[in-house]
C-alpha cells in the first residue's frame, strides 16, 4: 500500500536525524573546543608549571591527571577482575548474591559529588591520607568500580563452559582453569572494560577537587601522600576564577588538551580490541 | 590379541534429581582396542563415558552408584583424586574445543599444568602430540598461530593432540565427528583405529555406520539400559537382542 511505504519513508528519515544529531553534537564539541583553544596549544603551554594561577603551562595538571588515573586503575582494576571473577565462577545464586549485586550496581548510581564527599571525610581525614594522589585515585577508584565489576563478571561468564570443561578433562583444578583459561579468553572484554572506565575517571572533577588538591599545584607530587594537580579542577578553577581576559582561552586549552587525552584512550581501546579479535580470527571453528 | 580389562563397570547406575539416567550397566571395556558406545539420543552414552573421567561431578543433582573400575581400582571413590584420574582418562568432546591460544599453546596446556616438562622436552612433546593426531604437517610451520584459525576437523584433531599431549591410558571420544565434514570424519576415523595400538578407546556414536567402520567392539544401549555388548562383527550381523536388531535395521533411531 502506498501509505505504509510512505510511512517508511519518512520513519527512515526520521531516524536517521535521530542518529546524525549524536554524531552532530559530539562534532560540534570538539570543533568548538578546537577552534576556541587551539590557540593556546603551544610547547610552553604543555611543558611549563602554572605561574601565578593564570599564567603559565598545565605540565603539572597533564602528569597528574596521568598519576590519578594510574592509581585509580591500580585499585579498580584488580579488584574488579576479582570480584568479577567470584561473581561469575563461585557466587552461589541466592539473596546474599543478589544484594551483593545491588549494592554494586548501586554504586554506580551515586552522585560523584557524594563520592567526592566519601573521600574527604574517609580517606583524607579518617585514614589520614590528606589531600593527596592516594586519596584521589583510590576515590576515583571507588567511582569507576561498579564498571569494571560489571565488565569483569560479563566478560567471564560470556567464556564458553567448552573451554572450562576441555582444562578441567585435562586435569586441571577450577582455579587453575581460571586463571590460565578463563580470564585469558575473557581479557579481551576486561581490558575494554578497563579502559571504559579510565574513560570516565579521566574527566571526573566533583571527587578530585575534594580529595586530590586545588588543581592549581605547580609542582608534581614526589609520593603518592602529596596533592596532585589535575586537568578538570584546573579547567573549572580558571573558567570561574580567572581574572584575565585569557582566562577562557586557557580553559579552552586545558578542554581540548583533556578531550585529546581522552579520545586518544578511547582509539587505543578501541586498537586493542580489534588485535584481540584479529589474533583470534575464526571465532568456533 | 590382549584381553586385558581395562575399565568395568559394575552395577553402575546413575541419576539427575528423580531421572533415572543409567540403570545398573555392566560392561568390561578391553584394552588396547576400540569400543563404540551406540545408541538413539537420549540412551545415556555420553553421561556414561563423562562417568568414566568423574566430568559428572560437576553436575551437583546428579548421584551415581555402583563401581567404576580403572585398572581394578574404582574411580568414584571419594578419596580418589580426581587430577590423577583425568591425567589417565582423556576426553575429546562433540564440537571441537581448542582453547583461544596458538596451537603451541593449546598443546603445551596439560604437561605445563602436570610439571612434565619445560623448555626443550615440552617442544618434543608438542611434536610427537601433533604427529599422533596426524596434524604435525599441516601445522608444523604456524605453531604460534591461533587454534582458533583451524578447520574444524584440524580443530578436533588438535585437540585429540591435547588429550594425547599428557600421555593417557584410555581416551574418550564423545562423539568426536558429529560437527564434521565427511572428509574431515574420515581422518578421525582412521586416526581411532591407529590410537589403539597405544591407547584404549572408547567412542561414542549414535552413527551407526561409523562404529561399524572403526570399532571392535560395540555396546548398545537404550533408555540407559546395555542391551547388547559384544564384537563389532556379532553385533552387527547376527544381534541377539530383537531390540539391537531393530536399531540396526533403522526400525527407529
Amino acid at each position: 500500500m502506498v501509505n505504509e511505504q510512505v510511512k517508511e519513508k519518512y520513519i527512515k528519515i526520521l531516524l536517521y536525524v535521530a542518529a546524525s544529531l549524536s554524531i552532530l553534537i559530539l562534532i560540534a564539541i570538539m570543533f568548538f573546543i578546537t577552534i576556541k583553544g587551539i590557540g593556546m596549544i603551544t610547547f610552553e603551554f604543555l611543558t611549563t608549571a602554572p605561574y601565578r594561577f593564570e599564567y603559565g603551562g598545565i605540565f603539572p595538571q597533564i602528569i597528574g591527571t596521568l598519576y590519578l588515573v594510574g592509581v585509580c586503575i591500580g585499585f579498580a582494576g584488580p579488584v574488579g577482575i576479582l570480584a568479577g571473577m567470584y561473581l561469575s565462577e563461585y557466587a552461589p545464586v541466592n539473596i546474599v548474591t543478589k544484594t551483593l549485586r545491588f549494592f554494586i550496581e548501586s554504586l554506580a548510581g551515586v552522585p560523584s559529588i557524594v563520592i567526592g564527599l566519601f573521600g574527604l571525610a574517609f580517606l583524607v581525614y579518617y585514614m589520614h591520607l590528606q589531600i593527596s594522589l592516594l586519596s584521589g585515585g583510590l576515590a576515583l577508584g571507588f567511582m569507576i568500580l561498579p564498571w569494571t565489576v560489571r565488565a569483569s563478571e560479563e566478560a567471564i561468564r560470556a567464556v564458553p563452559f567448552s573451554y572450562r570443561e576441555a582444562s578441567l578433562a585435562l586435569g586441571a583444578s577450577k582455579w587453575q582453569t581460571i586463571k590460565q583459561v578463563v580470564v585469558k579468553a575473557a581479557a579481551p572484554g576486561i581490558v575494554t572494560g578497563i579502559l571504559l572506565g579510565l574513560g570516565k575517571a579521566i574527566g571526573e572533577t566533583a571527587v578530585v577537587l575534594l580529595t586530590a588538591g586545588s588543581g592549581l599545584e605547580s609542582f608534581l607530587p614526589r609520593s603518592i601522600f602529596e596533592p596532585v594537580a589535575s586537568l578538570p579542577v584546573y579547567l573549572y578553577m580558571i573558567a570561574t576564577q580567572g581574572h584575565t581576559s585569557e582566562a577562557y582561552t586557557r580553559a579552552y586549552g586545558t578542554a581540548l588538551v583533556l578531550l585529546g587525552i581522552f579520545l586518544t584512550i578511547n582509539i587505543f581501546a578501541s586498537l586493542v580490541r580489534n588485535y584481540y579479535i584479529k589474533k583470534h580470527l575464526v571465532r568456533f571453528g | 590379541m590382549s584381553n586385558q580389562i581395562r575399565v568395568e563397570t559394575r552395577n553402575l547406575s546413575l541419576n539427575f534429581g528423580l531421572a533415572k539416567i543409567l540403570k545398573n550397566l555392566n560392561i568390561s571395556i578391553k584394552s588396547n582396542y576400540v569400543t563404540a558406545i551406540m545408541g538413539p539420543s537420549g540412551c545415556g552414552k555420553s553421561t556414561f563415558i563423562r562417568t568414566l573421567n568423574r566430568l559428572n561431578d560437576l553436575i551437583p543433582e546428579c548421584r551415581i552408584e555402583g563401581e567404576v573400575l580403572l585398572d581394578g581400582i574404582n574411580i568414584l571413590d571419594k578419596k580418589i583424586d580426581v587430577v590423577e584420574l583425568r591425567k589417565k582418562v582423556g576426553m575429546v568432546f562433540q564440537k571441537p574445543n581448542p582453547f583461544p591460544k596458538s596451537i603451541y599453546d593449546n598443546i603445551s596446556y596439560g604437561p605445563k599444568l602436570h610439571g612434565l616438562a619445560n623448555g626443550k622436552k615440552l617442544d618434543e612433546i608438542v611434536e610427537r602430540s601433533l604427529k599422533d593426531a596426524a596434524l604435525w604437517e599441516e601445522v608444523k610451520d604456524r605453531l604460534d598461530k591461533s587454534a582458533l584459525s583451524l578447520s574444524g576437523g584440524q580443530q578436533q584433531r588438535l585437540c585429540i593432540a591435547r588429550t594425547l599431549s599428557i600421555q593417557p591410558e584410555v581416551i574418550l571420544l564423545d562423539e568426536p565427528c558429529s560437527a564434521l565434514d565427511p572428509a574431515a570424519t574420515a581422518k578421525i576415523e582412521s586416526l581411532m583405529v591407529s590410537l589403539k595400538k597405544n591407547y584404549t578407546v572408547i567412542v561414542v556414536t549414535h552413527n551407526m555406520q561409523q562404529a561399524a567402520r572403526v570399532s571392535d567392539f560395540t555396546a548398545f544401549l537404550y533408555l540407559g539400559e546395555l542391551i547388547e555388548y559384544g564384537e563389532t562383527k556379532q553385533v552387527f550381523n547376527n544381534p541377539n537382542n530383537k531390540l539391537t536388531e531393530d536399531f540396526i535395521t533403522g526400525r527407529f533411531g
